[in-house]
């Protein structure tokens, strides 16, 4: 294994990110517009039983999240498109250390994002129920999944054969987090709806999120979660290493 | 310096589909010279220098870069080369500088080390001015050579470089070239591509011209012009055993032979001093050559005629004394 090679290429997916104006929206901005567009605009007409700022936050997560492991894909499939992996392909450095890189960086975003929606959450009215272990376990849950979705994206931005087509699937992947209880409750969503909201990861990660710092009931929605982003991590591992080396050839 | 060649190339063939690429190619790279492999676009000469970095699995026959095989010792290979492709490897969105510590740390340089690497490059490649600025902003030729260096940052003992100066304006292409020639004198292989017979001409030792998968000619700047560029003299000889005698003679300054018609092709200048010189050297007692052609042609002529069929071929110019 090239382990030495992951801190450099760390280094250099995090100042990407940083300098990358677009993937930098993406990660500042956009979780800001979420939280004030949901809370302000469609809030005042969704009835959750609950202050809707309270009942939204792990929903907006998830959408920041799903958008900057777009970027993730983006970036990854860009390095194998140009001529930057030849490069480091012929310095003996392995794709892995150059996928982890993306994957470390991605997280670190997505984390940065996590706590600028948690922030802005606060500042709007934002008021949880939970103590120290609440917080540690949803933190917790989020942060598998961020990993997990970062691995997925890696996954994606190999299949992609272009930076353009990673972008137009993880457009679309992007919009599962709203067929879930995200933003809504899903008894209001028609029923084939349903079925699908009801057996997704966004559902389990949102509801044992909520559930937590709402000072709901976790139940088994936490071990779903869990279940969902190893899951997710494992298939997203083994697809991106057979990927890879069929790319590479 | 040692007698093994730094590059050693045995009968190798790569198809794509049913595309053959490359169709049986045999090279020999002396270690510590420059060699241009010569070719028209799509002749095989990306592929060449992929499979030698080892970037593409070939077909059949072998390949080996530094006494070490391609495939087999793909990571041995690794170690000891650097590969500057067509298409900048660079991260656009860095400066000069990062992307050398970046190159530094990937070859598993310390910190402190690929920092002074990447100052020692910079300068050495005339762009500590710009070191520090992001490469966006950098020239076609201040990229090429900010590549060239990030190729350098491990001291490789052979150098790909796949087209340097394609796409190039003259300045900045002339500036390459110096930069080319300099990397010999520190023991490097090169071993580049090019389209552009000056190029090889100016920078290699050694020239083997590609086309269609196949080397077609191979042999100094200065043979290889003779052949193609040059004036050349064809001998007809006045029988069979004149022209055996006269084909093992010569060896490998008889550029061309035809046995049916007893022709043989050799280098001149086009001078009468030399062909005279040639005449009294080849038949002193005037009894072996019974006719000859003295023929010119254009470097273009001499490129277009070395990489087409040779039945087609055509002398620009045919002079009969």
């Amino acid at each position: 294994m090239s382990e030495y090679a992951v801190g450099p290429l760390v280094t250099r997916a995090l100042r990407l990110s940083l300098r990358n104006i677009e993937g930098l929206t993406t990660a500042l901005a956009l979780p800001v517009i979420m939280m004030l567009m949901f809370v302000y605009l469609f809030g005042g007409a969704i009835t959750t039983g609950t202050h809707y700022v309270d009942y939204v936050v792990p929903g907006v997560l998830l959408v920041c999240i799903s958008f900057g492991a777009g970027t993730t894909a983006i970036s990854l499939a860009h390095d194998l498109d140009g001529g930057i992996i030849d490069r480091f392909r012929s310095m003996d450095v392995r794709g892995e250390a150059l996928v982890n890189g993306h994957v470390v960086a991605s997280v670190a975003r997505n984390l940065l994002s996590a706590a600028l929606v948690v922030a802005v959450a606060f500042a709007i009215g934002f008021r949880p129920h939970a103590d120290v272990v609440d917080w540690l376990g949803a933190a917790g849950i989020l942060a598998l999944f961020v990993l997990a979705l970062s691995w997925f994206a890696a996954a994606i931005g190999i299949i992609a054969r272009s930076p353009e087509a990673a972008q137009g699937i993880s457009f679309l992947i992007s919009f599962f987090p709203y067929v879930s209880s995200a933003f809504v409750p899903i008894h209001t969503m028609p029923s084939a709806l349903q079925g699908v909201a009801n057996n997704q990861p966004a559902t389990a990660v949102v509801d044992s999120m909520r559930a937590l710092l709402t000072g709901g009931h976790v139940g088994a929605d936490a071990w779903h979660a869990v279940a969902w982003s190893i899951g997710l991590i494992v298939v997203s591992i083994a697809l991106s290493g057979i990927l890879f080396r069929r790319r590479a050839r | 310096m040692s007698d093994n060649p730094a590059i050693e190339v045995d009968d190798l063939t790569k198809s794509y589909g049913a595309v053959r690429v490359l169709d049986g190619i045999e090279l020999r790279v002396p270690a510590g010279t420059v060699f241009a492999l010569l070719g028209p676009n799509g002749a095989g000469k990306t592929t060449t220098v992929r499979i030698l970095a080892t970037l593409v699995t070939p077909d059949g026959g072998s390949a080996r870069v530094g006494g070490r095989d391609v495939v087999a010792e793909r990571h041995a290979v690794r170690r000891r080369i650097s590969l500057t492709g067509q298409y900048a490897a660079l991260d656009e969105i860095q400066t000069g500088r990062e992307n050398l510590e970046m190159m530094g740390r990937l070859r598993r340089l310390r910190p402190a080390a690929a920092r002074a690497r990447a100052t020692e490059l910079l300068e050495r490649f005339d762009l500590a001015d710009a070191g520090d600025r992001r490469v966006t902003g950098y020239s076609g030729g201040m990229r090429r050579r900010l590549d060239l260096a990030a190729s350098l940052v491990a001291s490789p003992e052979v150098i790909f470089l796949d087209e340097p100066t394609t796409g190039l304006d003259p300045r900045a292409r002339q500036s390459m070239w110096e930069v080319v020639t300099g990397l010999t004198a520190a023991g490097v292989t090169v071993f580049l591509t090019t389209q552009y017979l000056d190029e090889a001409e100016q920078l290699a030792d050694t020239i083997a011209v590609l086309d269609r998968g196949r080397i077609v000619a191979q042999g100094t700047a200065r043979e290889l012009k003779q052949r193609v560029g040059g004036a050349r003299l064809d001998l007809q000889l006045s029988d069979p055993p004149s022209f055996e005698q006269l084909i093992d003679y010569l060896g490998a300054r008889a550029l061309d032979s035809d046995r049916s018609t007893l022709t043989i092709g050799i280098a001149t200048d086009g001078s009468a001093a030399d062909a005279r010189a040639l005449f009294d050297e080849l038949d002193p007692r005037g009894t072996r050559i019974a006719r000859f052609e003295l023929r010119t042609a254009s470097l273009d002529d001499a490129f277009l005629t070395l990489t087409r069929d040779h039945t087609d071929a055509r002398e620009s110019e045919i002079a009969h004394v």
